[in-house]
């Protein structure tokens, strides 16, 4: 009969209207500034420059190589290197960039930096509410903005940051292995030469 | 002044304060006075009760679809509209270069006038009149096509594409449902003999027993309120007939060039058209003031009507919720092949119903004749058109 539909229609949306003063699972909307769902953990949005140990300054683990600003799709990374070197995590001396800026306004979160940095110094924050009222200087993040600590990455990355510091670790002792036998050809060598020079002295 | 129970003087309290105020002026002036209070009144409480519709509105049409509504301003979100209206006011007002300047400034105000013109008729309690017309019912539905000439100025001087297809769309279908709304509205006129709306209600404040005479209890009454519900929802552009303003695909269409606060004067002209036509319909076919049984007339007469109105705006609300637009041919289709025919069907009924005298007879006719009216038009008018399933020729 005609009508039918409208009212069975009618019925379906009073329900709803009724069930959702009644049952909590129907209301699906999080009311965000007060409560937030969790990022997912392959969450990213802009990147940041990861530092070990207490200080930023001393612990920033980018060397300043300019390759995640050469790589730049949309170009929003402006590197300055420093005049000086200051020792990185396996206490190489490196030179460290004395200007490191990004612009968030430019960035497309392409993540091509990330893969590109031979050093794992830039990762993808997951930090999104960056809305400012000066659309110039406060989009523009500057080196210290970029600093985040390596537990910060872990407690946005957790996987991730495992395998990367594993991999850093392995590195080191890779170096140190390599320095060690450096150091002990260094030693035996200079055993050789000492041991030499009395023969050669002798002559 | 001592003896008049405490029921009857807040019944009339909107009256008796009218009136104190009113003796404080020269006698000269006082009918004239009178008159503008009743005005100042009614400018008062129907905006108000849109900004407080508009936020039941937003908040019921959220539950009906699982959400919350706006919920930050204020309590529960309840000072909502006045931020709207901030804004509205403050926002830049843009009239389009190539547009009727005069006739695009004068349509919000040409809309909003005569919709606040219906209410003049309407009373809205005992006694609660603001003109006690003789042809009352007339003056209303004058004023209720008025408000298509607006619509069509708004469209027309917006010089924009959008505008005059809604516009198009709003007159026509503004004059195709205004047919059946007149004529559902004719049968209560042969009832009740008079035009005048006070009348029409003093008609149905009887009681057998508790329960009521409205018209609304009788097969005829019955009929014409369900096509005047229907011709009402489109006159006043609510879905499932929104089609001139037809968010998706017109973008508001005969209002899509106004901006600031002449866009809020064509949603409040809106509003106030739909309290206006809840109104009428309260008062033809829901006993307007009166209570719904007997003993319940110690409440004040003015909530009952208010009340018969809010649950009207309820069921425009909930119908919004829940249909969808309907295309220009199944609206038309509707209005001339079915609402049409069963109003004028209906004024037969009522004759019948008139000259069958008293009895139980004539209800069983009146009714039989409907239902069957009913059930066979809505079977052969109104069939669904079978189509198969769709082919595409190019892209599959």
């Amino acid at each position: 009969m005609l009508g039918e539909g409208i009212i069975k229609g009618m019925l379906e949306t009073a329900k709803n209207f009724a069930g959702s003063f009644v049952s909590e699972e129907r209301l699906t909307t999080v009311e965000y500034p007060e409560q937030r769902i969790p990022t997912a953990e392959n969450a990213r949005v802009f990147p940041f420059l990861v530092y070990d140990g207490p200080d930023w300054q001393a612990g920033l683990r980018c060397v300043a190589c300019q390759i995640c600003e050469k790589e730049c799709p949309p170009k929003c990374i402006y590197i300055e290197k420093s005049k000086d070197k200051k020792p990185d995590f396996v206490g190489k001396p490196q030179i460290y960039p004395a200007k490191f800026d990004i612009d968030i306004s430019v960035c497309m979160s392409c993540q091509i930096c990330v893969e590109v940095c031979p050093f794992e110094a830039i990762k993808m924050d997951t930090q999104f509410e960056l809305a400012t009222d000066d659309r110039f200087g406060g989009l523009l993040m500057d080196r210290q903005q970029l600093a985040k600590s390596n537990e910060y990455y872990h407690s946005i990355h957790p996987t991730e940051a495992t395998e990367v510091d594993a991999r850093l670790a392995q590195e080191k002792v890779a170096a140190e292995a390599k320095a060690k036998a450096a150091a002990q050809a260094a030693a035996a060598k200079a055993a050789a030469a000492k041991a030499e020079t009395p023969a050669t002295g002798g002559h | 002044m001592a003896a008049t129970p405490i029921s009857v003087t807040i019944d009339q309290i909107f009256i008796l304060f009218r009136d104190w105020l009113d003796h404080f002026l020269p006698v000269a002036v006082r009918p004239f006075a009178a008159v503008v209070l009743g005005v100042i009144a009614i400018a008062c409480v129907f905006p108000g009760l849109f900004a407080l519709t508009t936020v039941f509105e937003r908040k019921g049409l959220g539950r009906m679809q699982n959400r919350l509504g706006p919920n930050r301003v204020g309590p529960f979100g309840f000072f909502q509209p006045i931020a709207d209206g901030i804004k509205a006011l403050t926002k830049e007002d843009v009239i389009p270069f190539r547009a009727d300047a005069v006739v695009h400034f004068i349509a919000p105000l040409v809309l909003v006038v005569a919709v606040f013109m219906g209410f003049a008729v309407l009373p809205m309690g005992r006694n609660m009149v603001l003109v006690d017309m003789d042809s009352g019912l007339l003056f209303f539905f004058a004023m209720g096509a008025s408000t298509e000439l607006s619509v069509f100025m708004a469209g027309w001087s917006s010089r924009n594409k959008y505008s005059i297809l809604g516009a198009m769309r709003a007159v026509g279908q503004m004059i195709s449902y205004e047919v059946p709304l007149l004529l559902s509205s004719v049968s209560v006129v042969m009832i009740a003999g008079s035009l005048s709306l006070t009348k029409i209600v003093e008609a149905q404040n009887h009681y057998t027993g508790i329960f009521p005479h409205w018209y609304v209890f009788t097969p005829w009454g019955f009929a014409a309120f369900l096509m005047f519900s229907i011709a009402a929802t489109a006159e006043t552009n609510r879905s499932p007939f929104d089609l001139p303003e037809g968010e998706s695909e017109l973008v508001a269409g005969y209002f899509t060039e106004y901006s600031g606060f002449k866009f809020a004067l064509f949603f409040l002209g809106e509003y106030l058209g739909m309290f206006s036509i809840s109104g009428l319909g309260a008062t033809l076919f829901l006993g307007g003031w009166s209570a719904p049984l007997s003993f319940l007339n110690v409440i004040p007469s003015w909530i009952w009507f208010f009340s018969k109105v809010m649950a009207a705006i309820f069921i425009f609300i909930w119908m919004r919720g829940t249909l969808p637009r309907l295309r220009q041919d199944q609206l038309m289709n509707f209005a001339w092949k079915f609402v049409l025919p069963f109003t004028l069907l209906n004024l037969v009924v009522t004759a019948l119903w008139r000259f069958m005298g008293e009895g139980w007879a004539r209800w069983v006719v009146c009714t039989a004749i409907l239902a069957l009216a009913y059930v066979l038009m809505g079977r052969t008018g109104m069939h669904r058109k079978k189509f198969g399933p769709r082919s595409y020729r190019y892209a599959e």
